[in-house]
């Protein structure tokens, strides 16, 4: 085993944290977040821009000779954690995360296609997106939607979430990565009426598409696109966590103020112990999401193992906690107005986002020596 | 001196002078007591030094290598860690001076006489009276009836809570006492539980006399005091670092390594998710014992033996399934009196078994729910009916 984790949040950190919930505070409300949903517009461009560019943010995995902060996944998880509780609709977990980290992991070499991209995003310029199903878990099979003639591609990907932001779409096709812009010929992105409304997923037609290749060959395209989904499945934990968090607080409150019965609902025992349960798993989420990014952040032989251990005890958490705060809100939690259901459809969709549960504990199992019989 | 170049001077000196080798585990102890080195931030005087909690790691590390012997913490644990806190807090200086030393040293062990048969979750009604001596001594004479005692069999000293006042509501009328377990009014039974074994007693008190000297804190004010005891009970746990499968996943998880011909599909998808909570369970002890290294001890702690209650029944009941008709036998149903308790001890029926208690144990896990519930999420109490009602007007 490697060194312990650090499990804490750094001072800096948590200066991270404040700085980004006051400008979530302000720009992304709940009331917003759902008369948006609402529109053909299911992204804030205006609120990306304050934290991607303005902020920095999506630059924080990109080192600093290629434009980025240089920060590490320690920061980004605490990004996701403040985005989660806000349920913000932007498109920071595939872009800034999987999208950059699968860039990462390929050539950087200065003037090259990736090293561009990277700038770009790392600026808040522009969107890139996995051009993968939402489902796709590391290590699995390759994925065999795409395939690529004279340099152009042909081939339809589902299910592909926050592609309708997306300038850029990374297509892996025959072995290789490609880049491809979504305003060139040959490109569509067609909206789904997906569960999740503020994680909308979309239909990608590529009837020959212009493509710049990323990876030389196959091994190369495998590797990039373990690291980026390994690393997100990591980090959704946190964005889980934050999710969570945020459920689990509302309840409280809502739970402290309705009356019934004469008493405060939250007074009943039956009630309080169901809280105090979802507290329990928030904390034990918050302890496997940490160490899942400083795992990561330190790039440590257990990055696959953090990934999976976090994926697989915060997906259903984030989903439990979200159905609790529905069913502990009464009557108000089924309402179009009140924001928990952003909180379940995220939520559950999530459960089945790079890997469910299920999934991830295959992976453990190869990865801990308990096979399958 | 809170240095800890110092203190680590100090303590080579004082192995110099007392080499464990050719130094009989008794004399060590006593005189490690009275060097200030057993617990460094008691005062000087009472085995300490005065100097923060944390430095006794120091000491610790110094002592291990060089092969001391310890004052066996597990066999003590009710004097080292509820007794002496309370006797330092609450205690006179004769009582401090008479009785923390032994105690330390494990000359004298200590036992808890708390529970009652009808007080478990709802300490605070308990019956077990202490009324003054008609002799006019200042002693008091009590009777009653504990239970759930572990030691009592083995032990010396007794820190015993009973009602001096029952015409007041429940909370006031509770004095505590430090109670000598060999006085002849005492009668100590094993208390036979699931296991088979009897790790605890039945103790009952009759007519057992007790001086004045020996009641800590006023007249009345049992009730604040037991709450120092019983704030360290819950303190205790979560210190040190856990390796990866370092609890009662263990065993089941070399078992499923070592025997193929138990695995099922449906058993390998219930071990993967016990091994992901536990795992999990890990981290959260792990991120809690960061915090209290970095002086911002959390509101985690509280949840810990919740956590560790329910996933060691359920990983214990995984293994007895596991292992097919071998889950039928128990290794051994005889009558024992362990002195040292292991949960993760013995084989998987024992395990499945003892780890029932670990719900009940020090605060049943529905009281520690609604602990988390009010004093961590700050959720309003159920009414009560029990508060402003003298005690002897109480349903029972």
């Amino acid at each position: 085993m490697s060194a312990t984790p650090d499990l804490l949040y750094s001072d800096t950190e948590d200066e991270l944290r404040s700085a980004l919930r006051g400008l979530l505070t302000d720009r992304c409300d709940p009331a917003a977040v759902i008369a948006r949903t609402e529109t053909g517009e299911p992204h804030d461009p205006a609120l990306w821009k304050a934290l991607a560019a303005d902020m920095g943010l999506a630059g924080l995995l990109i080192p600093e000779d290629l434009g980025g902060q240089g920060a590490t996944h320690r920061e980004v998880a605490v990004v996701l954690e403040e985005l989660g509780r806000a349920i913000a609709p932007v498109p920071y977990l595939t872009s800034a995360v999987i999208a950059t980290e699968t860039l990462l992991a390929g050539d950087t070499t200065k003037g090259g296609v990736a090293a561009g991209l990277l700038a770009e995003l790392a600026a808040g310029r522009r969107v890139a997106v996995l051009a993968l199903p939402w489902t796709t878990a590391p290590g699995g099979a390759p994925y065999a939607g795409v395939e690529q003639r004279d340099g152009q591609l042909h081939g339809r990907v589902t299910g592909v979430a926050d592609a309708l932001a997306a300038d850029v779409l990374l297509v892996p096709a025959d072995g290789l990565l490609y880049a491809v812009e979504t305003a060139a010929e040959g490109v569509a992105v067609t909206a789904q009426t997906a569960l999740d409304l503020t994680r909308p997923t979309a239909v990608v037609e590529l009837t020959g598409a212009p493509a710049r290749p990323l990876t030389g060959d196959p091994a190369a395209t495998r590797l990039a696109l373990d690291k980026g989904l390994s690393a997100g499945a990591g980090l959704l934990a946190s964005e889980q966590l934050g999710l969570a968090d945020w459920c689990l607080t509302e309840t409280v409150r809502h739970t402290r103020e309705r009356n019934q019965f004469n008493r405060p609902v939250g007074s009943f025992q039956a009630l309080k112990h169901r809280m105090a349960e979802l507290w329990l798993e928030v904390v034990n989420s918050r302890a496997a999401a940490r160490n899942a990014a400083d795992v990561l952040a330190t790039g440590g032989d257990e990055r696959a193992l953090a990934a999976s251990l976090a994926q697989s005890y915060c997906a259903p958490v984030a989903v439990r906690v979200a159905e609790e705060a529905l069913q502990l809100h009464g009557g108000i939690g089924m309402t179009w107005e009140h924001p928990v259901h952003l909180y379940l459809k995220r939520a559950k969709s999530d459960s089945l986002a790079l890997g469910s549960a299920g999934r991830h504990r295959e992976l453990i199992a190869d990865l801990v020596d308990l096979p399958a019989p | 001196m809170t240095d800890a170049t110092e203190l680590r001077t100090r303590t080579r000196e004082f192995l110099a002078e007392h080499p464990p080798a050719s130094t009989p585990r008794e004399e060590f102890l006593r005189a490690r007591f009275d060097a200030g080195l057993a617990w460094v931030h008691y005062p000087q005087g009472l085995g300490g030094l005065g100097v923060p909690r944390a430095l006794q790691a120091v000491v610790d590390a110094e002592l291990e290598a060089a092969g001391a012997p310890d004052n066996d913490p597990r066999r003590i644990g009710i004097g080292l860690g509820m007794a002496a806190p309370t006797i330092l807090a609450f205690g006179t200086d004769e009582q401090k001076q008479r009785l923390l030393r032994p105690l330390w040293t494990g000359d004298e062990v200590w036992c808890q006489l708390f529970s009652e048969p009808g007080a478990g979750s709802d300490l605070a009604a308990l019956a077990t009276r202490a009324i003054p001596a008609s002799d006019g001594s200042g002693d008091w004479i009590v009777n009653g009836q504990k239970v759930w005692t572990s030691n009592a069999h083995n032990a010396r000293w007794a820190i015993l809570i009973a009602r001096t006042d029952p015409d007041l509501p429940k909370h006031r009328g509770i004095s505590y006492f430090l109670c000598d377990m060999t006085d002849p009014g005492v009668e100590v039974r094993p208390l036979r539980q699931i296991t088979g074994e009897a790790e605890f007693n039945e103790v009952f008190l009759t007519d057992v006399r007790i001086p004045d000297a020996m009641r800590l804190g006023g007249i009345g004010d049992g009730w604040k005091v037991a709450q120092t005891t019983l704030m360290n009970e819950r303190v205790a746990i979560g210190g040190s670092r856990i390796p990866r499968e370092g609890g009662m996943i263990a065993s089941t998880a070399a078992l499923w390594r070592e025997r193929p011909d138990l695995r099922t599909h449906d058993l390998h998808q219930r071990l993967l998710e016990l091994w992901v909570e536990a795992e999990v369970a890990r981290l959260t002890g792990e991120r809690l014992r960061q915090q209290l290294v970095a002086g911002q001890p959390g509101p985690e702690g509280s949840g810990m033996k919740l956590g560790f209650a329910r996933l060691n029944q359920r990983i214990s009941g995984l293994e007895v399934e596991l292992l097919g008709e071998e889950g039928l036998l128990y290794d051994d149903w005889t009558l024992r009196r362990p002195e040292i308790v292991d949960f993760t001890g013995r084989e998987a029926g024992y395990r499945y078994l003892r780890s029932k208690g670990n719900s009940i144990e020090g605060g049943t896990s529905e009281v520690l729910l609604n602990i988390v519930a009010e004093r961590v999420l700050g959720l309003p109490s159920e009414p009560r009916t029990d508060k402003d009602v003298a005690w002897k007007d109480l349903a029972r």
